[in-house]
């Protein structure tokens, strides 16, 4: 909107036209006119704000309020003016003046998109114009929720097949977090790799609900069971097995398909098992200090998947600090867990349901029970009695040995025997996806691809395309060893070779010399010299063009400080 | 004691007038001198300048309602074309003369016409020889438009060869309005700032009925001793004044204090205007907040005004973009080796550094830098290595 003219007409239009679309069936007199006729001006805003809401409220009598009250009688148009930086000042600042003074007869309020700061509100309109509004600030939620939310409905749950590697996820969740902001990036970088994924593997017409995998698998041809007799995790597996299911994997068919189908089966369950499990564990370590496994369900996620995170430094550490907790944030924790279970649709975890009941029925009898007084209280007393240093040592020296062989309490045995069960959930369901069979059909894995697509390198591209023009062109021919120029190459290689060569200032003349040699070792030696004046200006011609190419790509510039020189602005790779 | 007389009006009208336009009788009087009697003809333009809420419009509303002269009140500011305007002037004088009947749309885009129609307008009405009086708010709108509108109004008399008077309102002197071909000079009229007497007297004058004249009299004088050092403007303070009465009014509510124990209720009500000057003022929070706090008298520390929203979060890199910039900036190019490389030589003090020690770089303000040092500052400073990759490229652009 340039101008208060394009916001009004812009507004009316918008306003308008959802109207006239559903009244025009009835009320012949409102006459359908077209943009250009209509008058854009607040009046007549006003007299179609009149005309919609009396249609609505003619049933209900309108009271009479005093003019103080902040009802409005009749529901209020909305505008929402997304980007709000981006708007010129004028016209900001002409359209509240403009609805303020009509404010009783068009209630508006205003909802303005602020990506900054609030205070850009006080730098965009002046006192006198703010003073007319009624200001209230919300906030949306942080784009790191954001990104938690997203992770948890795509990833983290049995609804969709699809799932992503460690590396990968790792790769998307690094671009997040360092470079922009942006959930759009991340899920256009989600949307490449399910692109990718169904692209380039050609198992993946497998990856699909678990109520269709029965029929696709039986449709699978002889070479598609060949491609599942390549993949490693399969092979791992029919290494395990004895030698005759071995020779039947490999040559049956139909053997492979029914077993294809039971270990897809397998791996959806292990899904589901490991989601439970990964919420239980986020319970209990997302609220310990210092955050040793992360702090939100994704880092947890990522740790998982990438390696056994039972074997981690950061998982024995968290389970030294959830030994140390103390009695109502464990029996919360416990409780959170009990519900997690519950509500996972498997039937495996019924008797972990019971089990954590039990211990959650233990602490609470525990609280009915008389605490044992510690012996070490006693002990405490005849310290502080007056001793002089030899027996203070003594009775030290007492105490550290009673404490070392100290019965636990009731509590602390208690809160052991949770941490050891919660130990071995985890090591039971939270297994790298890695490790199972046949993950590579719904788990995408290439992380270095990913990379390439999304976080592009010019300056790389434009060196390697310069240097090895065979890499793009495809052309055998101008496949050459490194540091070798072959003459076939596209004369901007050439000249590019040759400037890599050269200092800081190049000379043009010996540039044009060399460049010459070198598209001219092809020729025969015995050119006459006539031809050679004019394979000169060719020549010539060619380096000349090639030299402002460069110039455009921004590898030179011509130098003021000599003449026929030109400075070199790039050195390295890129 | 009326101060308002003139022949022509009906005392009793004055007197109204009189009690609704308070502290700008002198102004009213010139101005009724100026109109003269219904039929007479008067200037033909008049620019009436003064401050925000020195009260121009609301005065000219007033006289003119109040002595039932025809007029037409058009805002410059809401009808931003030639076109636009013209057309709602027309659109007003026809629906002044015909209530009963639905105003055509009227099509007018030049002077030209407006003149045409105009005269029709004017004959169809039965004005009786009237003055009509065209108003414009905001004039200082028309400059803006075409050239040829504003010398137009002030010379609309002559055009038309009606009985009409233009007056246009600004807040921006009349030099700064006149157009370099030159124009018919309008009559100036100046409407001074309300003094601090005018304001206690204007603002003491709508007082909520359950309390007595004394009562609320006192209470602007506190607010006016509060906030007229820092705001002026009328509106602001009638504003602030309806804000926060029924704060000052607590004490005497819950029979703590009765009307005349002034050292109490100041005690009560000065920590409360104090904090209104830093939010409500500032328009930090909004004035419903604002109510909402006051009923639940809760700690206002919890309430965060818009100044408390500044901190923004960046991701990573952004943030070490940021910083090698300000470092690429501010420091001059010699000492990058020393501070950037690990194996640096030290760097001889020439005369001209001896010279200009004491001159910080902050005050010279930031100096222009090339691209590739900017990034070779940010590989140096970020621990892990940094792919140069195009989303790096784009947060710098």
């Amino acid at each position: 909107c340039e101008g208060i003219k394009n916001l009004m007409q812009k507004l009316m239009g918008q306003l308008m036209n959802c109207d006239i679309d559903v009244d025009s069936l009835e009320d012949e007199d409102y006459v359908p006119v077209s943009q250009n006729r209509i008058r854009c001006s607040m009046s007549s805003l006003i007299s179609w704000y009149d005309s919609v809401t009396k249609k609505t409220d003619s049933e209900t009598p309108s009271k009479k309020r005093n003019s103080s009250s902040r009802h409005w009688q009749s529901p209020p148009v909305v505008v929402i003016f997304k980007d709000m930086e981006s708007f010129t000042t004028k016209v900001l600042q002409d359209f509240i003046v403009i609805s303020s003074q009509h404010i009783h007869e068009l209630p508006l309020v205003l909802v303005f998109g602020i990506a900054t700061s609030p205070m850009i509100i006080h730098r965009l309109l002046p006192h006198s114009v703010s003073s007319l509004l009624c200001i209230e600030l919300f906030q949306s939620l942080s784009c790191k929720e954001h990104l938690s939310t997203i992770i948890d409905k795509l990833l983290l749950t049995s609804r969709f097949p699809f799932k992503l590697g460690g590396k990968v996820l790792q790769v998307l969740i690094n671009i997040f977090l360092y470079h922009d902001f942006s959930v759009q990036n991340f899920i256009k970088g989600f949307q490449l790799c399910i692109v990718e994924h169904f692209y380039s593997q050609p198992l993946s017409v497998l990856c699909c609900q678990p109520v269709d995998v029965k029929k696709r698998v039986y449709s699978l041809s002889h070479d598609q069971c060949e491609n599942i007799r390549r993949l490693p995790s399969f092979r791992r597996y029919v290494e395990k097995q004895e030698s005759e299911k071995q020779i039947e994997l490999l040559t049956n068919d139909s053997f492979l398909k029914e077993e294809t189908e039971k270990l897809l089966e397998d791996l959806h369950a292990y899904h589901e098992n490991y989601v439970s499990i990964l919420r239980c564990l986020h319970v209990f370590t997302s609220s310990l200090p210092k955050y040793p496994l992360g702090k939100q369900i994704r880092e947890l996620h990522c740790a998982c998947l990438e390696n056994r995170v039972w074997e981690t430094e950061d998982y024995e550490s968290s389970l030294q600090l959830a030994r140390m907790l103390n009695k109502t944030d464990l029996v919360t924790m416990l409780q959170q867990c009990v519900e997690i279970l519950m509500s996972s649709s498997g039937k495996e975890f019924d008797k972990t349901v019971e089990k954590l009941k039990e211990f959650l029925t233990q602490f609470q009898n525990l609280e009915e029970a008389s605490q044992e007084r510690d012996v070490s209280v006693s002990s405490q007393k005849e310290v502080q009695k007056k001793t002089d240093l030899y027996h203070l040592q003594k009775t030290l020296l007492e105490l550290k040995e009673s404490r070392r062989s100290k019965k636990l309490t009731k509590f602390e045995m208690l809160r052991f025997e949770v941490v050891d069960y919660i130990d071995s959930l985890v090591r039971k369901y939270l297994v790298p996806a890695d490790d199972r069979t046949l993950h590579e059909i719904l788990y995408f894995n290439a992380a270095t691809v990913l990379r390439g697509h999304l976080n592009a390198a010019p300056r790389t591209a434009l060196h390697t395309a310069l240097n090895n023009p065979h890499w793009y062109l495809k052309n055998q021919a101008l496949k050459c060893d490194g540091g070798g120029i072959s003459n076939k190459a596209p004369d901007i290689c050439i000249v590019y070779k040759l400037h890599l060569e050269c200092g800081r200032l190049i000379n043009l003349v010996d540039w044009l010399e060399a460049f010459s040699t070198v598209v001219m070792a092809a020729e025969e030696p015995n050119a006459d010299a006539a031809s050679s004046d004019q394979v000169d200006d060719i020549i010539h011609a060619r380096f000349i063009r090639a030299v402002s190419e460069l110039e455009l790509l921004g590898f030179i510039k011509p130098s003021k400080q000599k003449t026929d020189h030109v400075a070199r602005l790039t050195w390295g790779g890129c | 004691m009326p101060n308002l007389e003139h022949p022509a009006y009906p005392a009793a009208d004055l007197l109204h007038l009189e009690s609704l336009v308070p502290c700008r009788e002198s102004q009213v009087s010139m101005l009724l001198s100026i109109f003269g009697e219904r039929q007479q003809f008067s200037f033909p333009s008049i620019f009436i300048y003064g401050h925000t809420s020195s009260g121009k419009t609301y005065v000219m509303q007033t006289l003119l309602t109040t002595l039932q002269l025809p007029h037409v009140f058009v805002n410059c500011v809401e009808y931003f074309t030639s076109r636009l305007l013209l057309e709602e002037i027309l659109m007003q004088l026809r629906s002044c003369s015909s209530d009963t009947e639905q105003p055509s749309p009227v099509h007018c885009d030049t002077l030209n016409d407006f003149v045409r129609l105009f005269k029709q307008a004017v004959a169809s009405r039965e004005l009786q020889d009237q003055t009509l009086y065209i108003v414009l708010d905001r004039a200082e709108q028309l400059r803006e438009m075409e050239a040829n509108i504003l010398p137009a109004f002030l010379r609309l008399q002559e055009l038309t060869d009606r009985n009409v008077t233009v007056v246009l309102l600004s807040e921006i002197v009349w030099e700064l309005f006149r157009p370099n071909v030159g124009c018919f000079e309008p009559f100036t009229m100046y409407f001074p700032d309300y003094s601090i007497g005018h304001l206690q007297k204007i603002l003491s004058q709508n007082h909520p009925p359950e309390y007595s004249a004394d009562f609320y009299a006192a209470y602007i004088n506190i607010l006016l001793g509060v906030f007229y050092m820092v705001c002026r403007d009328l509106k602001e303070l009638r504003h602030l004044a309806a804000l926060n009465f029924a704060k000052y009014c607590e004490p005497v509510v819950r029979g703590e204090a009765n009307e005349r124990d002034t050292r109490k209720l100041w005690k009560n009500i000065e920590p409360h205007l104090k904090k209104a000057m830093q939010t409500v003022y500032l328009r930090e929070i909004s004035s419903s907040q604002w109510e909402r706090l006051q009923h639940d008298g809760g700690e206002p520390g919890q309430l965060k005004g818009l100044s408390a929203h500044t901190h923004v979060e960046l991701p990573y890199y952004s943030k070490f973009l940021l910083i090698a910039a300000y470092l690429a900036s501010y420091n001059p190019v010699r000492t990058d080796k020393r501070f950037f490389l690990k194996h640096h030589g030290k760097i001889r003090k020439t005369n001209f550094m001896k010279k200009h020690e004491k001159t910080s770089n902050h005050l010279l303000g930031p100096k222009p830098f090339p691209l590739d040092r900017l990034l070779a500052i940010l590989y140096s400073i970020v621990d892990n290595r940094v792919a140069p990759t195009a989303n790096i490229f784009s947060q710098v652009s």
